[in-house]
């Protein structure tokens, strides 16, 4: 034991000292921004998925360390600025091509890892046909399905994957399915197909879900590593603006309509 | 019993107030300001100290600006009460 005189001042300190000390340091850290995030500010509209969706694939790609190894596909659509995010080889493709185009960088890189990012204006409309037939010859990529039920970009218009019942610019007093078709569940389509080795559909409206959205593209990879053909992963998302819904309010939305008719889980599950 | 205690920092220019973080909080640790950012938005804040650093704002935040801290504190011995301090006062430190 020794003892020390303080003064006022010093105690005060003394005692601010044992109060406020911050654990604000690195060996304290537990979640941090994946370097394969670029530090531009995302122009997407506030509380939209598609930012939970680039970071997560940008934590999986630091995570396996293949920053060199991996080219991405833009789509058309909200983020066909993905590669400003995302820091990382990238091409753009045609809207709805994005599936032809990683075919082509994959058969001249097979080394690589190769993905391609699409929404459901792109990849289930427009590209339907190159979604389909990249599926079924099973080329080794994998392919990330954005689907919001809507085409955000051009503001607003019905996709295939848009609800019953729901408003959007072109179907003003809801989707009719007389008229307008049902919904397509072009997930539980191309897990038909022979060629699709994993289809899964996820979502990013909560912690639990980013988790498991995470877990099932670092999957993909790795399937993607070991040659085991195409992957296909679905995120379930929001698109608040076009909605019409604060953020809040639109994941309410997505849970209580979106889910129970694109239910969540493994659609195709490698057999070994 | 061991503490946890966690800690946020928010890259509040790049934040766009969507709240998302604050519903995922269990703690109800973040609400946004009053103020805004430098683009506009009312960004969020820590409000009160409770944070465990589980990780859930940052795992749902759209725009990658959340980094998480988490601490395991053993208890700490009591060190010192200083209390009404009018004059020099005298404080014994373990050594
Ligand atoms: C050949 C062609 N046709 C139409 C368009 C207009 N267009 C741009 S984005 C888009 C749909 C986007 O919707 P989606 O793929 O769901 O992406 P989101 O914005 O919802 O993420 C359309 C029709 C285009 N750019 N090119
Ligand atoms: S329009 Fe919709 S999908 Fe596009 S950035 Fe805004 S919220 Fe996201
Ligand atoms: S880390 Fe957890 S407790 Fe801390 S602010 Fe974020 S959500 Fe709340
Ligand atoms: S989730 Fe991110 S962008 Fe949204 S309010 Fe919280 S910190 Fe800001
Ligand atoms: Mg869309």
């Amino acid at each position: 034991m020794n003892e020390k005189t303080m003064t006022v001042e010093e105690a005060q300190h003394f005692e601010q000292i044992l109060r406020e000390e911050s654990i604000c340091t690195n060996e304290n850290l537990v979640f941090e921004v994946p370097d394969t995030l670029t530090d531009n500010t995302m122009h997407y509209c506030p509380g939209c998925g598609h930012g939970v969706a680039h970071r997560i694939i940008a934590e999986v790609i630091d995570e396996l360390d293949i920053q060199k190894d991996t080219i991405g596909v833009a789509p058309v659509g909200c983020s066909v600025l993905a590669y400003n995010y995302l820091n990382i080889d990238m091409s753009g493709a045609a809207h709805g091509r994005a599936a032809a185009v990683a075919t082509g960088i994959k058969r001249v890189l097979p080394d690589k890892y190769v993905f391609s990012y699409q929404g459901d204006g792109d990849l289930a409309a427009i590209g339907t046909g190159e979604t389909i037939h990249t599926c079924n010859r099973g080329e080794n990529i994998l392919i990330i399905f954005i689907n919001n039920g809507i085409y955000g970009m051009t503001g607003g218009q019905m996709a295939p994957t848009t609800l019953v019942g729901m408003k959007s610019t072109t179907s003003p007093f809801g989707r009719d399915v007389e008229t307008m078709g049902a919904p397509l569940k072009i997930t539980e389509l191309i897990a038909q197909l022979p060629g699709t080795y994993y289809v899964t559909r996820t979502a990013v409206n909560s912690p639990n879900n980013v988790r498991k959205a995470k877990a099932a593209i670092k999957k993909s990879f790795e399937y993607q590593k070991l040659n085991k053909g195409l992957c296909f992963v679905e995120i379930v998302t929001n698109c608040p603006s076009n909605w019409k819904m604060t953020p809040l309010e639109s994941n309410k939305w997505l849970e209580e309509n979106m889910l129970p008719f694109y239910p969540l889980g493994d659609i195709k599950k490698p057999s070994n | 019993m061991a503490k946890v205690k966690g800690d946020i920092i928010i890259d509040i220019e790049k934040c766009k107030g969507c709240e998302l973080c604050a519903t995922a909080c269990p703690q109800d640790s973040l609400e946004l300001s009053r103020k805004i950012n430098s683009k506009g938005y009312h960004y969020i804040v820590k409000i009160e100290d409770n944070c465990t650093g589980c990780t859930n704002c940052a795992l749902v935040c759209p725009d990658g600006i959340i980094k998480v801290y988490r601490k395991t504190e053993k208890k700490k011995e009591h060190v010192a009460t200083i209390q009404n301090v009018t004059g020099d006062i005298t404080v014994t430190v373990n050594s």
